[in-house]
């Protein structure tokens, strides 16, 4: 808060001093990270995506410019219905301009409608639905980061073309879940695979064992895991124990971040594959972002690909606030213009954003490595494979975003 | 029919935990008469004890599982001594709501250095691996918590119900006046109950850590569900509760089986029936 206090003092100032001289333009933002910050998916998002906008708004230089950047956050708990509630009070009481991170894919549709209703913006970091940009697109929304069609073709594909031929999905019963079980078994099917059956667990679970004796029962060469956080941590250190692996099954993590792998450990993590668009230990940008990220994190933790994408989606929005000069308080205007500008940064690469608010940046396919092969913490990637953005992401031919021109 | 075998064997398993919680809190409760909500913490204090022996000592699970209910059961008598004793006498709610405050203090500070996701405790070298036993696999370490844990709860009811210790305990709950005249130090025992109760919340911590990531919330995930086991079974009645435990968790695992969706309601579908039913609980004296 410190930081905004002084950004904010500055940017007074500055305004004060140009305030003679040119038209007067409204230079304030108010931006609003909205996020789990003590659930199950906290460390993916949490308070690392708010150290992340803090950083945006320190390396954009805006305060410099004139801008006056004011930064809140919140907890929605996983539920919609707060989540809603959060984010109506924030655009009518305190003028948030846009919405960041907005992780579970539950509370990210209700806030999708919100800030659609309101003319507000909102750049999806952390939740998975590739609905956002599909049946549920909207011209005040950008989805950053990955979605589930991204990670069940990537991941989806490259198990089938490995001979994983059969699936069988344990599911979280809610929005999520059933986009990552549908997306990917569709993935499967147009692969020549099949799917054989399927589990829905409530979220957030601690005990596994009963789906994981249906899955192993069931046969199938991969148990492809359609959930996320603990409930896949979880998963995979119970399925290790009830000898799946061992005995010849495969499991898919369908989405997993670093932060899971970090609390699994490399011994029961090692060997698995799965998608993410960011790693920290890629090239020269993303290890010096990611550095400068963890000595502020108070666990030390590198960053994310959810909280990678706050920084990356913030300074992309600045850029286009930038270009229009001011007044950033016109929703659908401020997310065209993000549109209409291609997308550069350190961490994401080149891409750029497509009319249905699909952001585009390869994918990359990583197996988790052998403990003897890590040099150290956080080190636990090895790079197997990447897909270009064109074709990692849903093809506007397929989609039914009523903003896609056909 | 084979599949149907595995889910009671593994409902058995996640009875167990309810069993050795919910009877912690039927202790506290019959003895103290405090509606324990800190029960979840505690829980998970004793894996994350663990955790700290195993990291930070070199101490292995055999010895956590000794240690661990003790350091916790310490901080549980601290607890007691320092803040819950003042509430003798007072409403339930002020126990319930000091307690709840107390886990939340206890969850925020850990989520505050360890995270939301949790910290791997492996399974100890003698209980890896599993048997086939024809209809399932089973981990040896499952296994054991089942024995285990079975083992304790029994113990517990013998020490309660069926030693001179547990004579004086419950008469004590009954009348501490009397009790105190016959020269018998009441506040210590209460102090040591509420010890023993804290210390077996730990003890399921250390047994569910190499199940369970060792997460802040594991604690607060299950504390409703136990608190549903222990009004279904009726408050303070420590048979009462080992049942009940180990019949919940049969009763959850078929569900998964049946309609998984329902899972995990279907303890609370049970508690409001059997609240309708008979408001003490199934095994409950009327107070």
């Amino acid at each position: 808060m410190k930081h905004s206090i002084s950004a904010m003092l500055l940017g007074t100032a500055l305004a004060l001093g140009a305030a003679g001289g040119a038209v007067a333009q409204d230079k304030n933002i108010k931006i609003g990270v909205l996020t789990d910050n003590s659930g199950l998916y906290a460390d993916l998002g949490g308070a690392g995506s708010t150290v992340a906008a803090q950083m945006a708004i320190e390396d954009s230089g805006l305060a410099a410019k004139g801008w006056k950047l004011d930064l809140i956050s919140a907890d929605h708990q996983n539920k919609p219905d707060i989540g809603s509630t959060i984010a109506r009070q924030w655009i009518d009481v305190e003028k948030v301009d846009i919405f960041m991170d907005v992780l579970n894919s539950g509370v990210a549709l209700a806030v999708n409608n919100i800030v659609k209703e309101k003319n507000s913006i909102l750049i999806n970091t952390g939740a998975a639905t590739s609905d956002l940009t599909n049946a549920q697109c909207s011209p005040n929304t950008v989805h950053w980061v990955y979605d589930t069609y991204m990670l069940a073709n990537s991941t989806g594909q490259a198990l089938v073309k490995a001979g994983g031929d059969t699936w069988y999905f344990l599911t979280a019963d809610y929005a999520f879940g059933h986009a990552l079980e549908r997306d990917t078994a569709a993935v499967v099917v147009k692969s020549g695979g099949k799917v054989i059956g399927n589990v829905k667990h409530p979220l957030n679970t601690a005990d596994f064992s009963s789906f994981l004796l249906q899955a192993q029962a069931s046969k199938a060469k991969i148990i492809g895991m359609a959930n996320a956080g603990g409930d896949t941590t979880n998963t995979i250190k119970q399925a290790s124990e009830f000898g799946i692996v061992s005995g010849g099954q495969k499991l898919a993590g369908l989405l997993l971040f670093i932060t899971d792998v970090h609390s699994l450990g490399l011994k029961v993590a090692q060997g698995l594959n799965f998608t993410e668009t960011f790693y920290w230990d890629m090239n020269d940008g993303t290890r010096a972002f990611s550095k400068r990220f963890s000595e502020r994190m108070k666990n030390k933790a590198m960053p994310s690909m959810v909280q990678a994408g706050v920084y990356s989606g913030l300074l992309h929005y600045f850029k286009a606030l930038e270009a229009m000069g001011g007044n950033p308080h016109d929703g659908a205007k401020v997310v065209a213009k993000m549109k209409e500008m291609p997308t550069d940064d350190a961490l994401f690469g080149k891409g750029t954003i497509r009319a249905d608010g699909r952001k585009l940046h390869p994918a990359y396919l990583f197996e988790v490595k052998k403990p003897e092969e890590s040099k150290g913490p956080w080190d636990y990637y090895k790079l197997i494979g990447t897909t270009p953005g064109d074709l990692a992401f849903r093809p506007l031919s397929e989609s039914a975003c009523p903003l896609v021109k056909k | 029919m084979q599949a149907l075998y595995a889910q009671l064997l593994v409902g058995l398993i996640n009875g167990s935990f309810y069993a050795l919680l919910s009877l912690g809190l039927a202790v506290i409760f019959g003895m103290l008469n405090i509606i324990n909500f800190a029960h979840g913490a505690l829980y998970m204090m004793g894996a994350f004890v663990a955790y700290f022996l195993l990291n930070l000592g070199g101490i292995n699970y055999w010895w956590a599982l000794l240690l661990a209910p003790i350091i916790v059961g310490i901080f549980g008598m601290i607890l007691e001594r320092t803040m819950l004793q003042w509430l003798t006498g007072l409403d339930h709610l002020y126990g319930l709501l000091l307690t709840f405050g107390i886990a939340l203090i206890v969850q925020g500070v850990f989520q505050n250095y360890f995270g939301s996701s949790g910290l791997p405790y492996a399974i100890p070298e003698q209980l890896r691996g599993g048997m086939n036993l024809g209809f399932m696999f089973l981990p040896i370490y499952r296994g054991w918590v089942v024995v285990f844990s079975l083992a304790v709860c029994l113990a517990t009811w013998f020490l309660i119900e069926k030693t001179q210790l547990g004579a004086y305990l419950r008469a004590a709950t009954e009348n501490p006046t009397l009790v105190r005249a016959f020269g018998i130090n009441v506040p210590r025992m209460i102090t040591l109950t509420y010890g023993l109760g804290v210390g077996l919340a730990a003890l399921a911590g250390v047994l569910s850590a190499p199940i369970n990531q060792v997460r802040p919330l594991m604690g607060a995930d299950l504390i409703i569900v136990v608190f549903a086991v222990v009004v279904i079974g009726g408050m303070g009645s420590i048979m009462g509760s080992i049942i009940t435990g180990f019949a919940l968790g049969v009763i959850e695992g078929l569900t998964k089986y049946f309609y998984p969706e329902a899972s995990n309601t279907v303890v609370f579908v049970l508690m409001v029936l059997v609240l309708l039913v008979k408001p003490t609980g199934l095994t409950g004296r009327a107070a």
